[in-house]
């Protein structure tokens, strides 16, 4: 997702000379070709988050469209202020990156795991926030974004997830994509968690199990329409995501069914709500907490079984 | 091309605007029962040589090319408003609806909360940041227009602050002019008893900040100080100006309780006599 980021970016920024790329002294080569590409309009702006939320903010005042890079917690929360009061009070057009979404990071630590960005972020007034799900989902997020005026939160996996889509897709900020039909469960997945969703529901299929997949890469705006109709069709709601259980994708889709009267059962994947406590890769965290398309599998069957 | 004259009747009108501008703010702390009535008084002389003499601005004709003004000060926007009424940019009548139910001009700048207000404040340590963008793209669209900014100086206790200083340095934004409100009191208290704010101009001098000393009430020498800017090719400026808090009220100056308490009746009274026509 980082090099199809990159990759997005630079290419659009050809067309359009407001954009610019500042990082926090984060992604050693990765902006080398936007760099030469366009001089001037990539900055390193050291470590120092909350002068590149400032920064950006008044680049964007006199009228630029800048992206601001780092790693998931440091750019969302040890600036947060700054992301609250300059980017989002004013409406800013600047688009905080954040790399390393979930346990992407997993044996840098707790410092580095990302699990309640979408949280703090979406709470935000005025904040858009994408969590694309693989790599053709970055390329046409950045694109969305690109089309949408005002402050935005894009968070990433890392590099090498897997291409879940087999071709480009597109959706404008708010829409989800439907990857599979099915009539007894609904995979409401957002971010990195969308291989695992795919997976997860052809285990079910195998098991004679009906399941829908629906890929949300906005977090907000929800794609309130999509849920809805599939809470009219199947009898059990699930929601994935590599975050915390509490404020997340999961949360929203949650606020969003406590006012509707006669919604199916929700069941919510998640991290729980707690620091690692033991180190380890993604994959490892992932099956800790039940997070792999087996488990995944398994529990869906339990509950549509009638499990508490 | 829009400078003022540095005339003896120049500077007489500067400071007959400035009392205006201090009479108002009294008036808006007691009508709208609002705190930060001597951090306003602190800056309003720095505020009138901005605004009638340093800033290129034309306020019924915004430019691209024209400077800009961030008051990171958010708290002292009272003698901010009244300044921005004062050079025209609204109406007076709109300051009566300072702090009141259904306005648009809190205890703290809304972005486009009126004319001439671009950027919002109110928590420290934000605006520096946020001019040195302003700044830089500028200098991106080789654009004319500076940005001036204006500092407390308990405000320097936030460490946004000084990570912006080096990025201002670093970049060589010699378009970024920052102007300290010195007045060594914060909210609880003597700058120097808090933190070691002391000695604030080499701070910014080892930040690699052009530095000029300057005091923060005396009109002429702000207007010499200004029209001295940049105070060095490709490094940013800063102005440390000296000031007392509360200036222009005896009874607020020097008086950290004035960071609290909104003029009574009686208070207002005597400070608009104080204060004169």
């Amino acid at each position: 997702m980082r090099n199809a980021f990159v990759r997005a970016l630079t290419d659009a920024a050809a067309a359009d000379p407001r954009i610019m790329l500042l990082t926090g002294d984060l992604g050693f080569k990765l902006f080398d070709d936007f760099a030469q590409r366009y001089p001037g309009r990539f900055l390193n702006v050291g470590v120092a988050e909350a002068t590149m939320a400032g920064v950006a903010t008044g680049l964007a005042l006199a009228g630029k469209r800048p992206f601001i890079y780092s790693i998931v917690p440091f750019a969302t929360m040890r600036c947060y202020e700054q992301v609250r009061d300059d980017i989002c009070y004013h409406r800013a057009n600047v688009t905080v990156v954040g790399v390393g979404g979930g346990y992407s990071y997993g044996p840098n630590g707790p410092t580095h795991h990302a699990l309640e960005d979408v949280a703090v972020m979406r709470v935000l007034p005025n904040m858009t926030v994408l969590c694309p799900g693989d790599p053709a989902e970055t390329v046409a997020a950045v694109r969305a974004l690109i089309a949408h005026e005002g402050p935005a939160y894009l968070r990433l996996g890392r590099a090498g997830e897997p291409d879940v889509h087999p071709a480009p897709v597109a959706f404008r900020i708010g829409e989800s994509l439907v990857l599979r039909a099915g009539d007894d469960v609904a995979l409401l997945s957002t971010g990195n968690m969308l291989a695992t969703a795919v997976a997860a529901a052809e285990l079910l299929a195998r098991r004679g199990i009906g399941c829908e997949v629906v890929s949300m890469p906005t977090v907000k705006p929800l794609d309130t329409g999509r849920i809805d109709a599939a809470a009219r069709r199947v009898r059990l709601l699930a929601t994935l995501e590599e975050h915390s259980l509490f404020g997340g994708f999961g949360g929203a889709v949650a606020e969003h069914l406590a006012g509707s009267p006669g919604a199916p059962r929700l069941w919510r994947f998640a991290a729980p709500d707690r620091f690692a406590s033991s180190c380890g890769a993604q994959d490892y965290y992932r099956r800790l907490h039940g997070l792999t398309p087996a488990a995944i599998a398994e529990r869906v069957a339990e509950l549509l079984a009638g499990a508490p | 091309m829009r400078r003022a004259d540095h005339s003896v009747a120049a500077l007489a009108e500067l400071e007959a605007r400035a009392r205006a501008v201090r009479r108002a703010t009294v008036q808006m702390a007691h009508t709208g029962r609002t705190p930060h009535v001597g951090s306003a008084l602190s800056c309003v002389d720095i505020l009138i040589a901005l605004y009638f003499h340093a800033l290129r601005i034309d306020p019924p004709a915004p430019d691209p090319d024209d400077d800009a003004f961030v008051m990171s000060k958010g708290h002292g926007c009272m003698a901010y408003y009244a300044t921005l009424a004062e050079r025209g940019y609204f109406p007076p009548t709109l300051l009566a609806t300072y702090a009141r139910d259904g306005g648009t001009l809190p205890e703290h700048p809304m972005p486009g909360g009126a004319p001439g207000i671009e950027v919002a404040t109110g928590s420290l340590g934000h605006g520096l940041p946020i001019a040195a963008g302003l700044a830089l793209a500028r200098k991106i669209d080789r654009r004319a227009g500076r940005v001036f900014v204006l500092l407390s100086d308990g405000e320097c206790n936030e460490g946004s602050v000084w990570e912006a200083a080096m990025f201002a340095a670093g970049r060589q934004l010699d378009n970024v002019v920052a102007i300290i409100d010195y007045n060594g009191l914060q909210a609880m208290g003597r700058c120097d008893d808090i933190t070691a704010l002391s000695p604030l101009a080499e701070k910014w001098r080892a930040f690699g900040w052009a530095v000029c000393e300057v005091d923060g009430h005396d009109v002429a020498a702000l207007v010499r100080t200004f029209d001295a800017l940049p105070l060095a090719p490709g490094r940013p400026s800063v102005i440390v100006a000296r000031t007392v808090k509360g200036k222009g009220v005896s009874f607020m100056e020097n008086e950290t309780e004035w960071h609290y308490r909104p003029p009574s009746a009686d208070d207002l009274a005597r400070a608009l006599e104080e204060i004169g026509g």
